[in-house]
Parts: C-alpha cells; sequence; structure tokens
C-alpha cells in the first residue's frame, strides 16, 4: 500500500491498537492526528481522540493515562516537542510507557517548516527512548517495536519514533500492513505493572527531597534505558520471524570491507546510500553506518562496526552552538578505547532546516575522509553548496536593499 | 520619507491569505486606524504569534516581530517595559491568543499592560488546515472533531472582564469602518485593550453569512460601555451577535505607569544611544 510516513504513523497507532490519543496541531505533523481521527469516527479504530489546549497539556495527559493503564500515542513537532519537555522528564520519570511520535523539524528562531534534528535531539537526555526511521515502513515498524520495548517491564520507559518532516511526513513510499493478528501476537495488549486500581491505591509522581535518593531512581532509570538495547534485539528477532522484515539498533550498509564509512541517520540515509553505491562502482571502498536507535546510544555496535575502519565521517543533521555535532562527540566516545579505532573521526554538519543534500555531497564527504586522514585536528565540514550560497548571499542583499 | 508618504504603513509585501480571508480587513483596517492615530511607522511595534494571521506583521510597514505560538502578549509586554514610548500592538489569531497563549492574555489584562490585543478569531486552526479551536462551537465538524466538537466554546470577553480587562471590544471584519474605529478607540486606550476581530475562514469554517445576518452594532442601540455589569449581559447577548465596545474604563493606571512611579520614569530603553549624525551617514553609505 502507497502511503505517507504521516499515514504509516498512523497505521502505527491503529495496528499498535492504541487506546487514547491526545492531540494538538502542528506543522508538519497534523496529518497522522487527523488521520486518527477520521479512523475512530467511522469506527475503524476503537480509540479516544481528545484534541488539548497545547502540546505541554497533551504531554501531561498522555502520560498520566499511560500510568492509569492506556496504551498512549502522540505526536508532536519542533516547537512542540520543546514547549513540552518538561513533561518528558516526568512522564519517563513516571515510567510510564507511552508512545511519542516527533515529525522532526527545525527550531525558530528563524522560523521555518522544514527539518532538521535539533528538536528531536532536545529531548535525548529525557529518558525516553529514541528511533530514527529512514523509511515509510521503517515509521511503523519502529513504533511497534518500540511499544514493545517500551512496555517490557524490565525498561518501562517512554519511547519516540522520529521520521522528517516533507521528506519523509508527505512522501508516499510502499508499504507492507501486517495483519492485526499478527501484530497481537507480536504486542499483546499493555498489561500495566501499577495501574491505579481500587482495591491497590498508589501514589505516583513522588517528591523525594535527597539526593542519594533521587541519583537512585536516576541511576534505575538509565540502566533500564540500557537495557532496552537488548530487549529491542530480542524483540527485533521475534518480528523477524512473524514479518520477514529485520531490523537492528544499527544498520550496516556495504559494510563488510568498507573503508571510508559514513555514520548518518533518517531520510538522508537513503540519499548517502546512493552515494555508496555509485563510489562502489568506482571501486571506492565506501560504506554506511545508520544508527536506528539514538537512545540508548548503541554504543558497543557503533563501536564493534567502526573499528579497523580506516576514516569515518559523522553525518549531524543538527548543531549544538559553539560545539558542533551532537551525535559526533557520542560516536568518538564510543571509539575512544578500540585500539584499533578509525585513523580519523570527521565532523560534518549539514541538511539544516531541511537543506537539501545531494549525492554528489556525500560523495565529496568521502572524498574528504580519505584526504583528511594524517590531519591532525580535521575541520568540521559545514555543507553548503556553491549555487545555494550565492542565492543565500543574493536573498540577504535583497533583504537589506527592501530595508531602505 | 515616512512624512511625505501618502500611506505610511503600507507594505511592498503582499499578504498571501486566502482571497476572501477575514484577515485582509483587519489588516486594512489596522493601517487606516495607525494612520487615523497620527502615528508614524517608527513609533508602532506589531507582534504577534504563530498561525495564518500571525503573519501580518509583514504586510504593514512598522516595526514588526513574528514570534511563537501563543507568545505575542509576553513578547508586546517585554518591548513595551523596556520601551513605553512605542505603541505596541499584538495581532494574532484564537489558536494563539485563546488557546496556548491564554493565560498570558489574563495576566496581561489583571496588570493594565498598556498593549493592544487584537485577536483575528475564525473559530478553527486554518494554517494547519482546519482543526478545532478554543472558540470553535458546540457540534462544529472539524477534522479533528469529525463527529462534531464536545467541548464548550471558550467565551474570551467575559473571562478577560473578570480577569480586571479595562477595554474590551468586538468587531467584525464585514464592517471595515467599525472595525477601524474600534482599533483607533483601543489606541486611544490608558492600557490594555482586548479587540476580538471577526475575522472569517473562508477556506476552512466560513462564517461570513452567519456572522452578516447576525451581528449588530452596540453603539446604535444606545449603549455605554461603562457598567460591568451591563457589559457581562451584552457579552452574553442571545439575540445575535454584538459588535463594538462592550468594556471600558480610564480611570485605572496601566502597568507601565505604576511602574513608572516606583522606576522615577527611566526605562531600559534611555540606555539607546539616539542615532548622531556620523552614525546615521555611515549606515546611510553602507545602504546605498
Amino acid at each position: 500500500m502507497l502511503m505517507t510516513g504521516n499515514m504509516a504513523a498512523a497505521w502505527g497507532a491503529r495496528l499498535g491498537r492504541a487506546d487514547y490519543i491526545p492531540a494538538y496541531p502542528i506543522t508538519p505533523q497534523t496529518e497522522i492526528i487527523e488521520t486518527i481521527a477520521k479512523w475512530v469516527r467511522l469506527g475503524e479504530m476503537d480509540a479516544k481522540l481528545v484534541q488539548m489546549e497545547s502540546e505541554h497539556s497533551m504531554l501531561t495527559a498522555a502520560g498520566a493515562a499511560s500510568l492509569a493503564g492506556a496504551r498512549v500515542f502522540t505526536a508532536t513537532s519542533s516547537q512542540g516537542l520543546l514547549y513540552a519537555l518538561e513533561m518528558l522528564y516526568n512522564i519517563s520519570g513516571w515510567r510510564a510507557p507511552m508512545m511519542l511520535i516527533n515529525v522532526a523539524r527545525a527550531l525558530a528562531a528563524p522560523i521555518t517548516l522544514e527539518p532538521d534534528h535539533n528538536d528531536v535531539l532536545a529531548a535525548r537526555d529525557t529518558g525516553f527512548l529514541q528511533f530514527h526511521a529512514e523509511t515509510c515502513q521503517e515509521v511503523l515498524d519502529l513504533i511497534l517495536l518500540a511499544y514493545r520495548v517500551a512496555e517490557d517491564s524490565s525498561v518501562l520507559l517512554p519511547a519516540i519514533v522520529n521520521l522528517d518532516g516533507f521528506y519523509l511526513s508527505f512522501t508516499r513510499e510502499k508499504v507492507t500492513l501486517p495483519s492485526e493478528q499478527d501484530v497481537s501476537t507480536f504486542l499483546p495488549d499493555y498489561n500495566p505493572p501499577n495501574p491505579f486500581r481500587a482495591n491497590m491505591p498508589v501514589s505516583k509522581g513522588a517528591t523525594v527531597l535527597n539526593g542519594a535518593l533521587y541519583s537512585y531512581f536516576k541511576y534505575h532509570m538509565h540502566t533500564s534505558s540500557i537495557r532496552a538495547l537488548s530487549v529491542f534485539e530480542e524483540a527485533a528477532l521475534q518480528f523477524e520471524r512473524i514479518f520477514g522484515r529485520s531490523y537492528s539498533p544499527v544498520e550496516p550498509y556495504m559494510m563488510d570491507d568498507a573503508e571510508f564509512v559514513i555514520v548518518i541517520s533518517n531520510s538522508f540515509s537513503t540519499i548517502a546510500k546512493q552515494a555508496v553505491r555509485r563510489l562502489r562502482e568506482r571501486g571506492f571502498p565506501a560504506g554506511l553506518l545508520k544508527l536506528r536507535m539514538l537512545r540508548p546510544f548503541p554504543s558497543s555496535l557503533v563501536a564493534r562496526y567502526l573499528s579497523a575502519r580506516r576514516g569515518v565521517a559523522v553525518f549531524d543533521q543538527n548543531i549544538s552552538l559553539g560545539s558542533g555535532g551532537i551525535i559526533y562527540p557520542e560516536v568518538v566516545a564510543s571509539l575512544y578505547h578500540r585500539r584499533n579505532r578509525p585513523q580519523l573521526l570527521l565532523p560534518v554538519i549539514g541538511g539544516l532546516g531541511g537543506k537539501q543534500i545531494t549525492v554528489e555531497e556525500m560523495e565529496k564527504i568521502f572524498e574528504a575522509i580519505k584526504n583528511e586522514i594524517g590531519a591532525e585536528s580535521p575541520d568540521p565540514i559545514f555543507l553548503m553548496r556553491q549555487e545555494e550560497l550565492e542565492t543565500t548571499k543574493n536573498m540577504v542583499r535583497t533583504a537589506k536593499e527592501v530595508q531602505i | 520619507m515616512p512624512l511625505l508618504n501618502p500611506k505610511p504603513f503600507e507594505s511592498d509585501t503582499r499578504a498571501d491569505w486566502c482571497p476572501g480571508c477575514g484577515d485582509f480587513g483587519v489588516l486594512a483596517a489596522l493601517k487606516d486606524a495607525l494612520q487615523k492615530s497620527g502615528r508614524q511607522p517608527h513609533e508602532v511595534v506589531v507582534v504577534s504569534g504563530i498561525g495564518c494571521s500571525s503573519n501580518l506583521p509583514g504586510y504593514i510597514r512598522t516595526y514588526g516581530f513574528h514570534g511563537l505560538h501563543g507568545r505575542p502578549v509576553p513578547v508586546a509586554v517585554g518591548i513595551k517595559n523596556a520601551n513605553p514610548k512605542l505603541l505596541v500592538i499584538a495581532t494574532a489569531g484564537d489558536g494563539d491568543e485563546y488557546g496556548i497563549g491564554f493565560n498570558h492574555v489574563v495576566h496581561a489584562a489583571r496588570r493594565n499592560d498598556d498593549i493592544k490585543l487584537i485577536v483575528m478569531n475564525n473559530e478553527i486552526y486554518g494554517l494547519t488546515t482546519g482543526q478545532l479551536s478554543p472558540t470553535s462551537k458546540l457540534g462544529q465538524k472539524t477534522k479533528t472533531s469529525p463527529d462534531g466538537s464536545i467541548i464548550y466554546p471558550l467565551k474570551p470577553l467575559p473571562t478577560i472582564l473578570g480577569a480586571g480587562g479595562t477595554f474590551i471590544a468586538r468587531t467584525f471584519s464585514g464592517d471595515p469602518k467599525h472595525m477601524s474605529w474600534v482599533i483607533q478607540e483601543a489606541i486611544k486606550h490608558r492600557g490594555f485593550a482586548l479587540v476580538d476581530a471577526i475575522s472569517p475562514c473562508v477556506t476552512w469554517h466560513n462564517i461570513y453569512d452567519e456572522v452578516k445576518k447576525l451581528f449588530y452594532r452596540l453603539e446604535d442601540r444606545g449603549y455605554k460601555p461603562d457598567d460591568e455589569n451591563e457589559a457581562y449581559k451584552a457579552m452574553n447577548a442571545q439575540d445575535g451577535i454584538p459588535i463594538g465596545i462592550f468594556y471600558r474604563r480610564e480611570d485605572k493606571q496601566s502597568f507601565q505607569e505604576r511602574l513608572a512611579e516606583i522606576n522615577g520614569g527611566r526605562w531600559a530603553a534611555d540606555n539607546v544611544k539616539s542615532l548622531g549624525s556620523e552614525i546615521a551617514q555611515s549606515l546611510v553609505q553602507e545602504m546605498l
């Protein structure tokens, strides 16, 4: 079936049998909640969709409903995610395994609608598990997998599934829809360990006012998050048996004999893979490692796949202003203690605000890896094509003239 | 050049709202009202949030600020507190001001901040193409309420009256002269002014005909906006859609006036050096 990334996300809620969907519109996410609203109305989905007055109340209601025992699904983007950010820390602390879809969109100011990952990566420290999708099929499958992992009694943490705005949210791709029966086998009904029950009154969201106790809880959440990696791998094995599609926390692409590797996530992976294929045709030993799971960060897998390569570029579609890419230092840290770590770890920043990246640019990154090997401290690459730079300069010039 | 310009608030940028959108009427009325109030573009700041209506500051020749969804009021208050000589007007929609950012409106009314808030109310989220808004009617079918809304709409005007609002009015983009007059009065007002501007969305929730049929001018009926209880009654009228000034009192000091008594009339913007002729010359050179 042909469908957009947003539709695939809505199917994730439907096949995952979400009970409750608090909602608030924001571009480019709105199609998800509208689709679910339509299905609920037609009786095709047995759930309650309620539009709230803001993302903050939406996420609060979502976390609370999850605690009360419902399987919860909601979706937002960009400013909406950041407005709700304080609730994300609370919801993970409540151990409420709800599902949040983020349709990536760059943050204001300046205001824009197109994607980069500063929004979703602002949530990286919240305790939410994080999965990033490259294709529409992956959006749907990762939602089912993420529910399964989040609700596992050894994890019990909420999850974010990220898809890129526009590039994936509005792009139609072929998606195989699993049967309801198969999904129920893979993802049984949510059975909350400590729901609100009349015969067992519990209080949630306690105050500790005690550093040791606070640290204990945070450490417990941290180890639970780390555990999510092996829980995911186990669930993925069953997923493959039932649905025939295989997912690992990282996806190696033409990596067997690759000497020069790009580390990337989300929709630009498709462009980078094309560059890898083209380089391979010319005999250049390129490879790609796609990060599918961002939290917990799959350090051991990253280290295993990247050790003994000659050079690696980390493509960050985000920027921590004053530092650089956000993923880069995490990859570097994963490799530091490996004796056979790559000679070069090249930081690359591109695609901010949805700036298009061409296959040629991706190829240039690989050339840069090769050329920079041996450099003492490689200069970070900030991708911008010559014609883009010219157009931008012209626009700035025009804006200046209009001002007078 | 503004002094020689017959239409000082006219911008070169053409508004890209849908043809027939009520927001065109609000933009025209605001420009007219500013000109009639004798203001110059450099004395005015127009701030907005996110939404169709919030594109307005881009279409008017004043200082402008396109902010965050729900936050035009705190942006306006911040500017006003730094430089109270500026006329600060916030323009946004019902999603911004009656929904996600309504708490700011309540507190600006309570403080009687000397800002003017024009809410383009169309009972729908237009920019995201047709979802439930805080002023959507009971039973209104939208993309997120396909069975009809089961939520009672907010009544912003009596809520703001209860919060201590000192100027509360409603107007309609289908009555441009009235709208310009209401905005002129809001500009004259000492303190916080809320102008609920009915501005129909012709694409997702067209209420033009309905409002045209039902609206009447309060002033045509000899209504005097000086009594709080009468204002509540007028706001809750069941015999149509009243437009006009429901409530107005000028005896309450604005927050900035009270602040001036404490800070001795010194403001942050006083420290901003005015443009000396040398700097001005160099700026002109740079721009040429």
